[in-house]
């Protein structure tokens, strides 16, 4: 059984900082019908043909690894994972089984596509074990869906996620990305009402982000409407405040849950706690030690093919750096990171007070919280510049 | 020595790229100067900025040996002198050491007010001049209208000016032939006490100060003590010569003679140009007349953009000013900028060469405020004192009387631009004295103005105003009182001093307001609402706001990569950490910068 009581508010502190002591991991699917314009993730289109081999790769690449207890939760994300078909998924999830094992209720998730959905996918992967799956669905407008070169429309997704709670998914989350231009707060409102309609259990809210390198910020660079960071905001806003109405607890700051069904592996990368990760360019920390995989897929496959681990790299974390991180990423939480040596030197340092007095962060009762979600990264530089002397450095 | 008889000393009056140092390079040519192997184009213009710039802004000297048609051997001396208005005392100098000039105009472009100040200071110095149009090869010139107007301005017929081709050489032997013909040989007693015009000097690394010197009476002989009599200086001429343009030493110097002093001193400012240099024992008792202090006109903050810099800064000072006797400067604290320091300079062009060679030539990244001039304030008190930089204005209620620096500005423009030309002029402040026309087509326009408001891109609008066209010439001509109020730049409520600036009260609001709107786009939003304010003292004239930025997150902690996202933060980081801090509000450098330009 997961020592992990998922049934108290998402945002609760007890939660957050227990997430820390569970072990997860997770598996990168790449494969895509279409790259999006937006997408700068490890992701390959039109090269379907890899499945069988990067689906044997997995295996060998699970298989590799130290063992380690059961899992607590696990996550399957892409790419398009939903595109992999069950079977694959299933052979992915039984390495993962046989290799660690998986605790009594623990959450598997599968990131998946609406176009992809059918009641025999569901099937099939009820059985493999998954029981949360997150559709990225992105939002209910046509316009906006078409701006962000998606394949699918709103009727999809109405109809995959009554399919997954039909055949007996207990946990279903939708993605929505906002802030995509053109996009009217009108616009947004209509995409979080349909998505509240839908009475999913986990809601996901992404300002659409203007990556390096893709076609979406060749574009920008070429004249085309960016983003507006204030029409964001409100629309942010207008999030938080519907989904809050309709019984959304926010425990990060793009993330919504109903009580029960925050997303465990997620909690588990923000508490610092440890994750597996399989797959061409996942990202995993063992061991104090943050490590990634080769992001290419063929070379991936050639080196899990030929018996060897496929890290691309690997970063030993330690003493000063260790708290640091902790509160880089627990940060990000409503619930805030507990004192320690990096919260003194927050609170210590100039811009750390600073933070404080603005209302942007609070320091009350042992912990540190944003208050200000929208203003996160603020306080996120002022932690990267913190050093261990500013805990002792005189006001 | 060479007797009087066969001396000639001469220099060059020309307007930027009228081709006088081409011709100079002609002259070396045409009397062996150099050998071809060691001639090398414009060797006259050493400095890189004064190449590119094609101006000269330290005179430069060299003896010409000529053998003329008459079969006498003559020693000519070409002294030359630096091309701009900023200059002019130097130029005056310069011209002392001269009897005779030659007034160079390139034929195509005619007559610059520039050129026809030196020319007015050549006459009035009783100069013999020799008009020349160089250029003539070039389609565009029109030697007629051109020599025209040369005859207009110096009076004379034009039949009588020269025509040349630097380029080709067209004209360069009758040229020579004028000089010796044309140019007084040097009058002075060789038997009285020694008087040598200090008419230039420059600073060599291992010799110390190198005095270029005219010797007016007197001889003046190596190894004999010498006096500089502005300063009182006792030094030994430790080695005295000519320039051919190499360096030759030589015994003495006779009256007339042009060449080189080195008396092993090392501070630029204990010897002033213009100053009499004469025997420690049994020496003049009246120095040359002309001698003055040159005055700083134009004044700036100069900062290091990092902080760190500040000692470079100095250093880098430091070594200009042993070139530079008229560059100074003194330490100057800013809230905003941080530690820099206040700079004096000639004109703007000195402001301008200054703070390129800094830059260029000493790797230097600054952060320079609006130039200003130095205002005189009487106080309440009835204390008098000298304003420099906005800062130190006493406070409105202590000031009695202000008064600024007016210039005399000659401007010379085709006659069709006389209307926008007036337009600007009045729009600055200015009050036309006399107009006159120059040949048929252009006029010179006489006009009493603040320097302050030439200091202020006057140059550029004139410029674009004209296409290019008008010239411009300007020289001190007093202090007048003015209705003039500091107007200060608040950031957040705190005034931010390298922003204040002193302007005359009518303009005041204007300038507040376009402060502000600059200052609105330049400063980036941040957690909080900025307010921008332009003030006269307590009461505000212009207001913006930079409203508090709203969103500062990433959507996503990238699936588990958490140093992506921690490099991405500490790129952002990286660019905040070189903000300014302004209390509160981070500026970026580059906003002092942009703000402070004037040239929009």
């Amino acid at each position: 059984m997961s020592t992990i009581d998922l049934s108290v508010r998402p945002d609760s502190r007890r939660l957050a900082d227990s997430a820390a002591d569970a072990a997860t991991a997770y598996i990168h699917i790449p494969f895509c019908a279409r790259v999006c314009p937006y997408c700068d993730f490890a992701v390959v289109a039109g090269r379907d043909d890899l499945m069988d081999r990067y689906a044997r790769g997995l295996v060998a690449d699970i298989g590799m690894t130290e063992p380690w207890r059961p899992l607590d939760a696990l996550y399957v994300g892409g790419g398009t994972p939903s595109r992999f078909g069950a079977e694959r998924l299933a052979a992915a999830v039984g390495a993962v089984r046989g290799g660690f094992g998986l605790a009594a209720g623990a959450e598997v998730t599968l990131e998946a596509n609406p176009e992809d959905w059918t009641p025999r996918l569901a099937t099939g992967l009820l059985e493999a074990g998954f029981n949360r799956v997150s559709f990225g669905a992105q939002s209910f407008s046509a316009a906006v869906l078409l701006s962000l070169g998606r394949r699918h429309l709103a009727p999809d997704v109405v109809s995959a996620v009554r399919t997954a709670r039909r055949e007996g998914f207990p946990s279903i989350s939708v993605d929505l990305i906002f802030g995509t231009p053109g996009e009217t707060i009108d616009s947004w409102r209509a995409t979080l009402e349909a998505a509240i309609d839908l009475d999913v259990d986990h809601v996901s809210c992404y300002a659409l982000t203007v990556e390096k390198g893709t076609p979406l910020s060749r574009a920008v660079a070429q004249g085309a409407a960016a983003p507006d960071p204030d029409l964001q905001a409100d629309q942010y806003e207008l999030a938080s405040e519907s989904l809050a109405a309709a019984g959304y607890v926010r425990y990060e700051v793009s993330n919504w849950a109903r009580p029960g069904h925050p997303c465990l592996y997620n909690l588990v990368v923000w508490a610092q706690g440890e994750y597996e990760a399989f797959g061409n360019g996942a990202h995993g920390f063992r061991r104090a030690a943050r490590f990634r995989n080769i992001r290419r897929v063929d070379a991936y496959l050639e080196e899990v093919e030929s018996g060897k681990r496929p890290r691309a790299g690997e970063e030993r974390i330690s003493g000063w750096e260790a708290e640091l991180d902790r509160m880089f990423v627990g940060l990000r939480r409503v619930a805030g990171v507990a004192d320690g040596p990096g919260v003194e030197a927050f609170c210590r340092s100039e811009e750390g007070r600073r933070l404080i007095e603005l209302g942007i962060v609070e320091h009350a009762e042992g912990r540190l919280r944003v208050v200000a979600p929208l203003l996160t990264d603020a306080a996120e530089r002022v932690v990267l510049s913190l050093a261990p002397e500013d805990r002792t450095a005189g006001v | 020595m060479t007797p009087q008889a066969r001396i000639r000393n001469f220099s060059i009056i020309a307007h930027i790229d009228h081709g006088k140092s081409t011709l100079a390079d002609r002259l070396l040519e045409r009397t062996g100067a150099l050998t071809e192997r060691e001639m090398r184009e414009q060797i006259l213009d050493s400095m890189d900025l004064e190449r590119e710039r094609g101006i000269t802004i330290k005179a430069q000297t060299v003896r010409l040996d000529y053998s003329a048609a008459d079969g006498q051997d003559y020693v000519l001396n070409l002294i030359d002198t630096p091309g701009h208005v900023d200059f002019s005392y130097e130029v005056s100098r310069s011209l002392a050491a001269c009897e005779g000039a030659l007034l160079l105009v390139d034929a195509a472009q005619g007559v610059q007010a520039q050129t026809l100040a030196n020319a007015y200071l050549a006459i009035e110095g009783g100069l013999e001049i020799i008009p020349a149009l160089n250029k003539i090869d070039l389609p565009a010139a029109d030697p007629d209208r051109v020599a025209e107007e040369v005859a207009g301005v110096i009076g004379g017929e034009p039949e009588e000016v020269l025509l040349l081709s630097a380029k080709t050489g067209e004209g360069v032997d009758e040229l020579l032939e004028r000089i010796v013909a044309d140019v007084p040989p040097p009058a002075g007693d060789p038997d009285a006490p020694l008087r040598a015009l200090v008419f230039d000097s420059y600073y060599d690394s291992y010799r110390g100060v190198v005095c270029y010197v005219r010797v007016v009476d007197g001889i003046l002989s190596a190894g004999e003590r010498v006096k500089f009599m502005a300063t009182s200086e006792e030094r030994g001429a430790d080695e005295i010569g000519f320039l051919t343009p190499k360096a030759v030493p030589a015994a003495s110097l006779g009256p007339g003679e042009v060449g080189y002093l080195i008396t092993g001193e090392k501070e630029i400012d204990k010897i002033k140009v213009g100053d009499t240099v004469t025997t420690a024992r049994d020496g003049a008792t009246e120095p040359l007349p002309g001698y003055s202090e040159p005055k700083p006109m134009v004044f700036s903050g100069i900062f290091p953009a990092e902080g760190d810099d500040f000692e470079n800064l100095r250093e880098a000072l430091d070594k200009l000013s042993l070139n530079d006797a008229s560059l100074v400067w003194e330490p100057e604290t800013s809230k905003a900028l941080g530690f820099g320091f206040r700079c004096g300079f000639l004109g703007l062009l000195h402001m301008e060469i200054v703070r390129e060679r800094l830059e260029r030539e000493y790797g230097l990244d600054l952060v320079a405020t609006a130039p200003s001039v130095a205002y005189r304030v009487t106080t309440t008190d009835g204390e008098e004192m000298e304003v420099r930089s906005p800062q130190d204005l006493p406070d409105p209620a202590a000031i009695a009387e202000i008064s600024e620096p007016y210039v005399r500005a000659m401007i010379l423009a085709p006659a069709e631009y006389v209307g926008t030309i007036m337009e600007l002029v009045q729009a600055r402040r200015g009050e036309m004295g006399a107009m006159n026309y120059v040949g048929t087509e252009r006029v010179e326009l006489d006009y009493q103005i603040p320097l302050a408001e030439v200091v202020f891109d006057f140059f550029d609008q004139l410029k674009s105003r004209t296409r290019g066209y008008a010239s411009l010439d300007y020289e001190p001509s007093g202090y007048r009182p003015a209705d003039l109020v500091k107007v200060d730049v608040l950031l957040n409520g705190q005034p931010v001093d390298a922003f204040s600036s002193i302007v005359h009260r009518e303009k005041a609001y204007e300038y507040g307001k376009r402060m502000v709107e600059r200052l609105r786009e330049l400063i980036p939003r941040q957690l909080f609402d900025v307010p921008i304010q332009a003030a006269i003292g307590g009461r505000i004239i212009a207001r913006e706001t930079v409203k508090a930025r709203r969103k500062d997150v990433l959507a996503k902690c990238y699936g588990g990569d958490v140093s992506r996202k921690k490099k991405l933060l500490a790129r952002q980081k990286e660019g905040k950490r070189r903000m300014k801090m302004v209390g509160s509000v981070e500026v970026p450098q580059e906003a002092f910068v942009e703000a402070l330009r004037v040239d929009d």
